[in-house]
C-alpha cells in the first residue's frame, strides 16, 4: 500500500516546485499555484487521495508577502491518510488560485468561502459569488485589516433600508473581546480577561 | 312590586340572550386568547419554542399553539434566535407581510440584544428594525420563560384601546 509521504516523494520528482513544508501532524507541501492543478489532479488519480476534505484561506499578515494562501486538506478513502497542500497566492492586492472544483465538486462552496472571507478569487470557479455575506457587501471580514466589531455599511435590502434607516454598525464591544490567558495552572490568573476595544456613548470609538 | 336582583352571574332566563359588556373587553378577549405565533426560529432558541409548543409545556393552554408559518395568518412573530445582518432584511419583510394588530416578542439574548455575538455580521437587537413587545431574557430561556412573555403580552393586549383603533382606522 502506497503511504502519503510515497506519493510526496512521486510529485516532488514530477514537479520540481514542490517543496515539504513544515507540519506537526500530516505530511504537508507547498505547491506554486501554477502546478496546483496539476498536483492535485495527480495526488486524486494516481495516488488515491480521492477526497477533498477542506479548503481554507490564510492571511498572514498586513505587510508579508506572500500575504494569502490557500490551503487543500486531501484524504484517501482507501489509504486513511491525509495531505496537506499549500499554495501561496503571488499577488497580495488581489489574491488568486486556480479552482479545484473542476476535480471535486465539493470544493465549490468551499472556495465561495474563502472568496466571501478573504477576498481570494478561484479562476474558473463556476459560480463564484458570496457565500455567508450577502451580495453587495464591500469588506472581507476575515482580512487582518477588517475589526472584529464590522464598519458600517448599508443592508442589502433597499426598500427596508429605506423604510428602517437602518444599517450594519460596528458591534459595540462592552469590554470586549474575552480572551483567556493560556498555560496558566492559577485558574483565577487564566480566566477570561478583557482586551477592552470597547466603545460606548460615553466614550467614542476611537479611530481606526 | 319589583324584586332586586341578587345574582351576580350571568342568567340567561333574565337576561335572554344578550350580554353587556365593553368593546374593548370582547375583541381583546378574543385577540389575547388565540394570538397565533410566526415561529422566527433563527438559531438555538428555537428548540426552545418547539419545547414550549409540544405537551410538557403545551402553549396552547394559552391559545397560541398554532404556529402560522405564512404571515398572513399570524398575529405574534416570536424571533427565536440570532439575527444576522444578513437575516435582517427578510424578518423586516415577513414583519411587514404580517397583517394588523401585531406583536412582536424577542426570544432571548441574542434577538433582544445581539447576546454574546458582538461582531460585524449580527444585528444588535431585533429592536432595531421591528418594534418589540416583550424581550425575554435567557440564552435560551426556558420554555416556562416564553409561557410568561405570552401571558404579559396577553396582559398588554387586554388594555389595549382596540375599539377606538378600529372606529379611527
Amino acid at each position: 500500500m502506497p503511504t502519503a509521504l510515497d506519493a510526496i516523494a512521486a510529485l516532488k520528482g514530477k514537479w520540481v516546485g514542490v517543496k515539504d513544508r513544515a507540519s506537526l501532524d500530516h505530511p504537508a507541501i507547498n505547491v506554486p499555484a501554477a502546478d496546483l492543478l496539476a498536483v492535485l489532479g495527480s495526488l486524486k488519480a494516481d495516488h488515491g487521495f480521492d477526497m477533498l476534505t477542506d479548503v481554507s484561506g490564510v492571511d498572514w499578515a498586513i505587510g508579508t508577502s506572500p500575504r494569502f494562501s490557500v490551503v487543500y486538506h486531501v484524504f484517501s478513502t482507501t489509504g486513511h491518510e491525509y495531505v496537506r497542500v499549500s499554495v501561496d497566492c503571488a499577488d497580495d492586492a488581489k489574491p488568486q488560485v486556480p479552482s479545484a472544483a473542476g476535480l471535486w465538486p465539493g470544493a465549490d462552496w468551499h472556495e465561495r468561502e474563502a472568496f466571501d472571507m478573504f477576498g481570494i478569487t478561484f479562476a474558473g470557479h463556476p459560480d463564484l459569488r458570496r457565500i455567508l455575506m450577502w451580495d453587495g457587501y464591500p469588506y472581507h471580514p476575515l482580512r487582518k485589516d477588517f475589526p472584529l466589531a464590522g464598519i458600517e455599511t448599508e443592508l442589502p435590502d433597499a426598500e427596508v433600508t429605506a423604510e428602517t434607516k437602518v444599517g450594519a454598525i460596528a458591534a459595540p464591544m462592552m469590554g470586549g473581546p474575552f480572551v483567556a490567558s493560556s498555560g496558566e495552572l492559577n485558574m483565577t490568573d487564566a480566566e477570561p480577561r478583557a482586551k477592552d476595544e470597547s466603545w460606548t456613548e460615553r466614550r467614542p470609538k476611537p479611530d481606526a | 312590586m319589583v324584586s332586586a336582583n341578587s345574582e351576580l352571574t350571568y342568567n340567561s332566563k333574565i337576561e335572554g340572550e344578550v350580554i353587556v359588556s365593553r368593546a374593548d373587553a370582547v375583541i381583546n378577549w378574543i385577540r389575547s386568547n388565540s394570538m397565533w405565533p410566526m415561529p422566527m426560529g433563527l438559531a438555538c432558541c428555537a428548540i426552545e419554542l418547539m419545547a414550549t409548543a409540544a405537551s410538557r409545556f403545551d402553549i396552547a393552554r394559552f391559545g397560541a399553539e398554532v404556529m402560522r408559518f405564512s404571515p398572513k395568518q399570524s398575529d405574534v412573530m416570536i424571533v427565536a434566535g440570532t439575527v444576522t445582518y444578513k437575516m435582517a432584511s427578510p424578518l423586516r419583510r415577513i414583519y411587514d407581510q404580517m397583517s394588523d394588530p401585531k406583536w412582536v416578542i424577542a426570544m432571548g439574548a441574542c434577538a433582544s440584544t445581539g447576546g454574546m455575538y458582538r461582531s460585524y455580521a449580527v444585528l444588535q437587537g431585533v429592536d432595531r428594525i421591528v418594534p418589540v413587545d416583550v424581550y425575554i431574557s435567557g440564552c435560551p430561556p426556558r420554555p416556562e420563560a416564553l409561557l410568561d412573555a405570552l401571558i404579559k403580552l396577553q396582559g398588554k393586549v387586554k388594555r389595549e384601546p382596540s375599539a377606538g383603533k378600529l372606529l379611527s382606522a
